[in-house]
C-alpha cells in the first residue's frame, strides 16, 4: 500500500515535469488522468465492505519514441489507480513497456510488457488469454494487466502468425477486504498457490494464426501455461479465499462472418489442466441499423449465447474446500444488447445489455454511456445492476452491488 | 509502373492501347505501359453517358501510376451556430492494381485525444462492400466492421463513408449535361449515378475543368432528389502529373452544417506496399 502510493507520487510529479509537446529526439508525451465516482445505492452485504461511495483518481501517461525510419519504437506507458475505500484497489501496473523492430520483410518482434487482444464477441473475453485480468478495475475483464514477452509477428500472404513467450507471471487482482465487487470471502492475494512448487518463474508458451477469407476473420489459438484464471479455495479454518494457479492447455478458435449489416461471430475454447478438459463457447451475432429515426444515428442490436461445460463445483479435500476448474458465471446464459451511437462530432453513444441465467433467470443488467466536451474531455456513465439473482448463482455475492459509475477523463 | 505489370496486362494493354493513349496526355512517364478497359456496363451507350464516362475517366485516370502517396489533414466541423471541433488524422493510400478494384487505404487518428491512434483500414471494391477493421487503442482490438453504412457520416462530419471513394470510376454511371463557364474556366457538367447498393444518393452532379481534369465542384442529391450537399475543391496542386485538392469544402444545406477537410503537402511513392496495408499492421500503430 504504502509502496503504492510512492509509486503514484512519483507518477504524478513525472507528468508535471515532462514536456506536454512531441519535443526533441522525437519522444511524445501524452496520457490521461480521470477523477471517477462509483455510487452503490445499497448497504453492503459483507461486514468490513464500505457503504455507498467510492471515489478514485487514475493516471496514464504514456510515453513513446520511434526512430526516423519507423522501425524502432518505444513505448512506456504506467499506469495508477488511488482509491479512497479499498486499499487493494489502490494498485500501479506497468501497462505497456516494450521496444518493437519493424523489419522491411514482413516480420516485427516486440520485447517488453504488452497487451494482446484477441477474440470477436462482445459479451466475455473468452479466447482473450495472454494478459492477466485487473479485476479490481471492472467486473466485464477489459481491463489487463501488462504481461512481460517475447513476441514474434509474421506478417505474410498467407496470414499473420505471432508466436509468444510469456514470462514473468502476473496473479490476477482482487477487491480487498474493504471493497464491493466480491465474493463473500476476500481473496488472499499475497498468498496465490502454484499447482507445482512455485510456477510463479515458469514460462508461458502462446502461437496465433489468423487471416481473412472474403467475409471470414479467423484466429486459432493455442496457449500452454499457468492459467490467468485462477481456481478460489476455501481452507475451512481460513476467513479468505486462496487463488490457485494450474497449468493449462487451450486450444480456440474465433470467427466473424460480416455480411451486410450483419456481423456474425464466435468464439470456442478447450482446456485441459483443470479438472476434466473441458469446452466452453460464445455465439451470435451484431446487427446494424444505419440513420435510425430519420437521424444520423446507428443502433445496433446484439445477441449472444454463452455456454461453459466446466465443472466448478465445490469438492471437499482434507485441508479444505476446493474446485476442479475456475468459477464461472456463463454456463448457459443470453446476452442482448443494444448500442446506439450518434455520430456527432461529441461521439456521443450508449450501450445497454442484459445478461440472463438460462437455468436459474438472474439476471444481471449492464448500461454505459459516454460524449466527448470540448476537445480534451470526456464524461462516462457506468452502470451494473443485479435482479432476481438465484441463491446458487455466482452472482449472490453481487446482489447488493448494483453501482453507478461517473468518470471525466481530461486527456493531455 | 512497368515492373508491377504481370505478363497477362502486358497483353492486355497491347490490345486496348489504340484506344486508351488519347486519353491519356497527362503523367507522361507512366503512359507508355498504361492501359484500361472501359467497363461497358459503367460507360453505357448513349452519347451522354458515353461523354460523361469518358470526362470521367479523363480525371480518373490522370491519377494512374501515382503509387502510394501519405497525407496528413485536419478536419474542421461547423455547425448552424457556427460552434467548430477539430479532427486531425493521417492517411496513406496504395494505388489499386487495377480498375476492377479500389484502393487500399489506411486512416489514423491523431485527434482529438481520447481517439488517438484509432485506426481504419479500408480495401476499396468497386460494387462489392468494403473490406474494412477498424483498430481501438485501448483495447489493443482489431475488429472488421460493417462497410453497409455507405451513407453514414464519417466521424461525425459532412462527408459520408461513400464520399471518400468517389473518384472510382466504375462505380458510377454517367450523363453529360454540358458545359459551364465559372470564373473564367470552362468547365464540363456530368452527371453520375450510384451502381453500389445502399447509396444515400440517386444522383451526384460534378463541374469538372477542361484544362488540368479535375472536379471542382461536386452536387449531392438525397434518395428523394433533392440537392443535400456541395462539395467545392479547391486548391489544387499538382505532383508530377497528378493533382490534389489540398481543400475540401462539404456543406449540408439541410443542416447548415459544414466540413473542412484541408491536407498538408502531400507525400508520393514512399515505398508503401501491399504488406503495409494488410490487418495485421493496425496492430502496431500503438
Amino acid at each position: 500500500m504504502r509502496r503504492s502510493l510512492k509509486a503514484i507520487a512519483l507518477l504524478v510529479g513525472a507528468i508535471f515535469v515532462a514536456p506536454s509537446e512531441a519535443a526533441a529526439d522525437e519522444w511524445e508525451f501524452s496520457g490521461e488522468i480521470a477523477g471517477e465516482f462509483r455510487y452503490f445505492p445499497e448497504p453492503a452485504q459483507f461486514p468490513s465492505q464500505f457503504d455507498h461511495w467510492q471515489p478514485s483518481l487514475t493516471i496514464q501517461p504514456d510515453f513513446r519514441w520511434q526512430s526516423d525510419n519507423g522501425k524502432h519504437q518505444i513505448v512506456v506507458i504506467p499506469f495508477a489507480r488511488l482509491d479512497a475505500q479499498d486499499d487493494e484497489r489502490t494498485h500501479v501496473d506497468l501497462r505497456e513497456g516494450y521496444y518493437r523492430y519493424i523489419s522491411e520483410s514482413d516480420w516485427t518482434l516486440l520485447i517488453g510488457a504488452a497487451k494482446v487482444f484477441w477474440g470477436t464477441v462482445e459479451s466475455r473475453h473468452l479466447v482473450d488469454i495472454i494478459n492477466q485480468t485487473d479485476s479490481v478495475e471492472d467486473i466485464d475483464e477489459e481491463d489487463k494487466l501488462g504481461q512481460p514477452m517475447i513476441k514474434l509477428s509474421l506478417l505474410k500472404e498467407w496470414g499473420q502468425l505471432d508466436l509468444f513467450v510469456l514470462s514473468g507471471f502476473r496473479t490476477r487482482t482482487f477487491p480487498g477486504i474493504d471493497g464491493r465487487l466480491r465474493f463473500a470471502l476476500p481473496a488472499d492475494i499475497e498468498n496465490p498457490i502454484f499447482e507445482r512448487d512455485d510456477r510463479r518463474g515458469a514460462v508461458d508458451y502462446a502461437a496465433r494464426y489468423s487471416n481473412f477469407f472474403g467475409n471470414w476473420d479467423v484466429g486459432l489459438s493455442v496457449f500452454h501455461g499457468t492459467s490467468r484464471e485462477p481456481r478460489l479455495t476455501i481452507a475451512l479454518a481460513a476467513d479468505r479465499l486462496f487463488p490457485v494457479y494450474d497449468r493449462i492447455t487451450q486450444g480456440s478458435i474465433d470467427v466473424q462472418y460480416t455480411t451486410g449489416a450483419w456481423l456474425w461471430k464466435g468464439e470456442a475454447i478447450v482446456r485441459g489442466g483443470q479438472g476434466e478438459t473441458f469446452f466452453a463457447s460464445v455465439a451470435g451475432f451484431e446487427y446494424t441499423l444505419y440513420q435510425v429515426f430519420g437521424k444520423p444515428w446507428d443502433l445496433g442490436l446484439l445477441a449472444e449465447y454463452l455456454y461453459d461445460g466446466r465443472d466448478d463445483g465445490f469438492i471437499t479435500e482434507s485441508f479444505g474446500l476446493t474446485t476442479d476448474a475456475p468459477f464461472t458465471a456463463f454456463q448457459n446464459d443470453v446476452f442482448t444488447g443494444a448500442r446506439l451511437a450518434f455520430n456527432d462530432t461529441q461521439d456521443t453513444s450508449m450501450l445497454a445489455g442484459i445478461s440472463v441465467d438460462a437455468e436459474d433467470q438472474s439476471l444481471s443488467m449492464l448500461i454505459e454511456a459516454e460524449r466527448r466536451l470540448g476537445q480534451n474531455w470526456t464524461a462516462e456513465l457506468e452502470s451494473r445492476l443485479f435482479f432476481n439473482v438465484d441463491p446458487g448463482n455466482l452472482a449472490d455475492a453481487l446482489r447488493d452491488d448494483d453501482f453507478l459509475t461517473f468518470r471525466l477523463t481530461r486527456y493531455f | 509502373m512497368s515492373n508491377i505489370r504481370s505478363a497477362r496486362a502486358l497483353r492486355a494493354a497491347l490490345v486496348t492501347a489504340l484506344f486508351s493513349v488519347s486519353v491519356l496526355s497527362l503523367s507522361a512517364d507512366a503512359q507508355d505501359l498504361q492501359h484500361f478497359e472501359d467497363d461497358p456496363a459503367a460507360k453505357g451507350d448513349t452519347p451522354e453517358s458515353i461523354k460523361g464516362y469518358e470526362i470521367a475517366a479523363r480525371s480518373d485516370r490522370s491519377d494512374a501510376g501515382f503509387g502510394d502517396s501519405k497525407a496528413e489533414a485536419n478536419m474542421i466541423l461547423r455547425n448552424a451556430a457556427g460552434q467548430s471541433s477539430q479532427r486531425s488524422l493521417s492517411f496513406s493510400t496504395l494505388e489499386k492494381e487495377n480498375e476492377t478494384v479500389g484502393d487500399k487505404s489506411l486512416v489514423i487518428f491523431n485527434s482529438p485525444r481520447d481517439v488517438e491512434g484509432t485506426a481504419l483500414l479500408s480495401h476499396a471494391k468497386i460494387l462489392d462492400p468494403d473490406d474494412q477493421w477498424l483498430f481501438l487503442p485501448a483495447l489493443k482490438r482489431v475488429k472488421r466492421i460493417s462497410s453497409a453504412n455507405k451513407s453514414g457520416p464519417f466521424v461525425g462530419s459532412e462527408f459520408a463513408f461513400e464520399d471518400f471513394t468517389i473518384t472510382e470510376l466504375n462505380k458510377f454511371s454517367y450523363a453529360y449535361v454540358g458545359e459551364e463557364e465559372v470564373d473564367g474556366t470552362q468547365m464540363d457538367i456530368v452527371e453520375r449515378f450510384p451502381r453500389y447498393e445502399k447509396s444515400g444518393y440517386t444522383k451526384q452532379k460534378s463541374w469538372v475543368d477542361q484544362e488540368v481534369y479535375q472536379a471542382r465542384k461536386i452536387e449531392f442529391y438525397d434518395r428523394r432528389g433533392d440537392l443535400l450537399k456541395t462539395l467545392t475543391l479547391s486548391d489544387y496542386r499538382e505532383y508530377d502529373g497528378v493533382w490534389r485538392a489540398h481543400n475540401l469544402s462539404m456543406t449540408n444545406h439541410k443542416t447548415g452544417k459544414e466540413t473542412d477537410l484541408v491536407y498538408s503537402e502531400y507525400q508520393f511513392k514512399t515505398g508503401l506496399d501491399q504488406g503495409d496495408f494488410v490487418k495485421g499492421v493496425l496492430q502496431r500503430i500503438r
